[in-house]
């Protein structure tokens, strides 16, 4: 059985979180956000849930990574200037190894910038925002539809991985307003407890995949959880190289050695394509027009979707740079995921951009003729 | 060791990660007195030691939690009161305990501070003032007294410092007190009652800091800062008649609220049973 | 019986300082770690109110209560 709903994007988001299994959200109001926090403030009294608006949004990600450790799947929401104040404690999460969805609905900046319009400035930011070595996950949506699959998906990849996610949406995905189809049968990943009892369990011992089990506080483990580097029991372990080492390459490698598994691209007409455009979030909406307007001029062009800029589907990036002549990377911003293609495509392609600001979508002529001045 | 021993030892001992002992913390410091009057306010509530979650931020205060045998959250600077809002809210069974200093409550942590006061959360929270940054250094916190020293206040500290206890209660805590290391009889019995407040509770303790405090402010040993809290101390009772003048270099012991209100995360699961017919989910991540 | 934890005392002077009846002297000489750790020489005064476990920040203090047999 399904539903069909003309909602918008944010409104997508706060159903896909219930659906997810997300009882907890904590935030602070924010412009184009908002309207996610308002949402589950109505929604989550309803399915069980708690809603806490904070005083910041530095105490917001505190609170969900509080609720996290309860034994709850939790998510706050914001846009750039609360994303830019969550950065130490997302690095926190990081190194806690605590699940976790952030959703950053992206406006113009630096700083206040413009709140009500849209921009994909945050990309680099998602990468290397907080201090120090980590491997980020992040879904972009394209449309109202994704913006719910997207939620569902990143709670899904935060509890596999034991990883905060970040849900990098943009003002025009999040006030847009479309049809959406949602499903009776959502598939989740359960968060999964240890099968061991007691002090002897180690809460930062990884098995197979680079990850532990992870119990709730309350559960008789006596966890000792802490931002400082640490050893398998979670005590601090500052002062040896070799801890160090081992736990950021573990942090970093559980990501990296599962690229292929996180990593989700859509790719169209491409196997004969002379240029291909790449893209994320709402840019892709201009990238398709603009590759069916090319092809019915008869020039072969054909795109790729990249779902999860980070970690960025490299192999795939790789594969598409060896075959068409010429990349264009099309992102609202003045050249973040180029650097990406540009670093992987070496010189396979040659790698150009088209990238706006401004708050408008890529207008997809604009796209095409730069697509002629190509071949 | 045999059980023999092991039972011969100090009251505490059997309430901490022994394989992390001795403590960092300096000779003399104050952290440890206070630990030992919270184990003793926390069996004299009889409480179940095994439903204790501590938090904490940074600072050499936010470090004990991680020595004691319980689950702890030793979190990042000033934050420790927002971890600790969603820990008590996702799961309220849980007493949740938050250790923090002057430097991470009252500096970096201030706003953190004042609005879970306002919540009147259910969280004990025992704030360690020993008036200065001890970790990085002995610099000046915003409880230095006007004109005491520290490395960034070689001239003297020239701004007027915050009355945490006065602070709290006029945010709108449920439990509100004042004591310090040479008074542990007293501030364990405040413990207890915070730990029995159904409320936010908010246990200031002044404390010494020998190693930099002490060092850069005359009271160079241990017993000289005790000493001078002995001396410094004046009961709320009395202290209430006396002018601003008098109270100079006083230091103000005594509880400072002691009232029920409504309770944060109570309302909030309340509000599930009003629009859903059942309390809050428990550990749900299992489950859904 | 009062003991200390020569493990865990740093040498603070606090148990002296604080016990009511003066049960507790200084060593003259120092431990292998560099601490003087504090004397019960007078242990015969001791009246079993424990300030001295309470007040020891290192939880090195031990006074054992009389049995009742």
């Amino acid at each position: 059985m399904s539903e069909e709903f003309f909602i918008q994007g944010n409104e997508a988001c706060a159903r896909g979180a219930i659906k997810a299994g997300c009882r907890f959200f904590a935030g602070y109001p924010i412009t184009p956000s908002t309207e996610i926090a308002e949402d589950l403030s109505r929604l989550l009294p309803k399915n069980g849930g708690s809603f806490i608006q904070m005083e910041d949004e530095i105490s917001a990600i505190g609170a969900i990574i509080g609720a996290s450790w309860s034994g709850l799947k939790a998510m706050t929401s914001t846009s750039g200037p609360g994303f830019s104040l969550m950065q130490e404690n997302l690095g926190y999460a990081q190194i806690t190894e605590t699940p976790l969805v952030i959703v950053n609905v992206q406006r113009g900046g630096p700083s206040t910038g413009q709140p009500t319009m849209a921009a994909q400035g945050d990309l680099m930011q998602v990468r290397w925002g907080s201090h120090g070595d980590y491997e980020p996950i992040a879904l972009s949506p394209s449309s109202v539809q994704e913006f719910f699959d997207f939620t569902i998906e990143a709670f899904n990849l935060s509890e596999k991985y034991r990883v905060p996610v970040v849900l990098l949406a943009d003002e025009v995905i999040g006030h847009m307003r479309e049809k959406i189809v949602i499903d009776d049968n959502i598939e989740t990943i359960k968060r999964t407890a240890p099968t061991e009892k007691g002090e002897d369990f180690l809460p930062y011992k990884a098995l197979e995949n680079g990850v532990s089990k992870m119990p709730a506080f309350g559960d008789g483990y006596k966890l000792s959880i802490t931002g400082l580097t640490h050893d398998e029991r979670g005590y601090p372990a500052t002062s040896n190289p070799q801890d160090h080492q081992k736990l950021v390459k573990r942090l970093c490698n559980k990501i990296l050695e599962n690229r292929d598994e996180i990593a989700r691209v859509k790719l169209e007409q491409w196997e004969d394509a002379d240029v291909i455009l790449i893209s994320y979030g709402s840019s892709v909406r201009s990238v398709i027009e603009a590759t069916f307007k090319a092809r019915e001029e008869g020039i072969k062009v054909g795109y790729m979707k990249i779902d999860t800029p980070w970690p960025m589907p490299e192999k795939e990036v790789l594969e598409v740079s060896k075959i068409a002549n010429d990349l264009i990377v099309v992102e609202m911003n003045l050249g973040q995921m180029v650097h990406e293609v540009e670093r992987i495509a070496k010189n396979n392609a040659n790698t150009h951009l088209i990238g706006k600001i401004g708050g408008e979508l890529p207008n997809p002529d604009e796209i095409l003729s730069k697509i002629k001045e190509l071949v | 060791m045999d059980s023999e021993i092991n039972s011969k030892e100090n009251p505490s001992l059997k309430y901490l990660r022994k394989d992390r002992l001795p403590h960092i913390f300096c000779g003399g410091c104050g952290n440890g007195i206070i630990l030992n009057s919270f184990f003793k306010g926390m069996e004299s509530a009889e409480m179940d030691f095994d439903n204790i979650a501590m938090v904490s931020g940074i600072g050499c205060s936010s470090r004990i939690p991680g020595y004691v045998k319980c689950d702890s959250l030793h979190t990042t600077h000033g934050r420790s009161l927002a971890f600790a809002t969603g820990l008590k809210t996702g799961n309220p069974d849980l007493d949740v305990v938050v250790f923090t200093g002057d430097g991470d409550a009252a500096a970096i942590g201030g706003n953190h501070l004042i609005h879970a006061a306002r919540r009147n959360i259910n969280l004990t929270v025992i704030c360690i003032n020993n008036n200065i940054y001890g970790m990085t250094g002995g610099q000046i916190s915003p409880t230095s007294p006007k004109g005491s020293f520290g490395s960034t206040a070689p001239y003297g500290a020239q701004d007027a410092p915050f009355k945490l206890a006065e602070l709290v209660t006029a945010a709108g805590a449920s439990y509100v007190a004042r004591w310090t290391t040479v008074n542990p009889v007293q501030l364990s019995n405040a413990i207890k009652k915070g730990l029995k407040t159904d409320g936010f509770s908010f246990i200031e303790v002044i404390s010494q800091c020998p190693t930099y405090f002490g060092r850069k402010n005359k009271l160079r040993t241990p017993v000289d800062m005790i000493r001078y809290f002995k001396d410094s101390t004046v009961v709320k009772r009395k202290a209430d008649k006396m002018t601003d003048e008098e109270l100079l270099g006083k230091i103000i012991i005594g509880e400072f609220a002691n009232n029920n209100r409504g309770e944060f995360t109570k309302g909030i699961c309340n509000l599930s049973i009003e629009e859903c017919g059942k309390p809050t989910y428990k550990k749900s991540a299992y489950k859904l | 019986m009062i003991k200390i934890n020569p493990n865990l005392c740093k040498g603070c002077d606090l148990c002296i300082e604080s016990c009511p009846k003066q049960v507790y002297t200084k060593s003259k000489v120092s431990n292998t770690k560099g601490v003087y750790l504090p004397n019960p020489e007078n242990e015969d005064e001791c009246i079993k109110c424990h300030l001295c476990e309470l007040m020891c920040p290192d939880q090195a203090t031990y006074v054992e209560d009389e049995k009742n047999d």
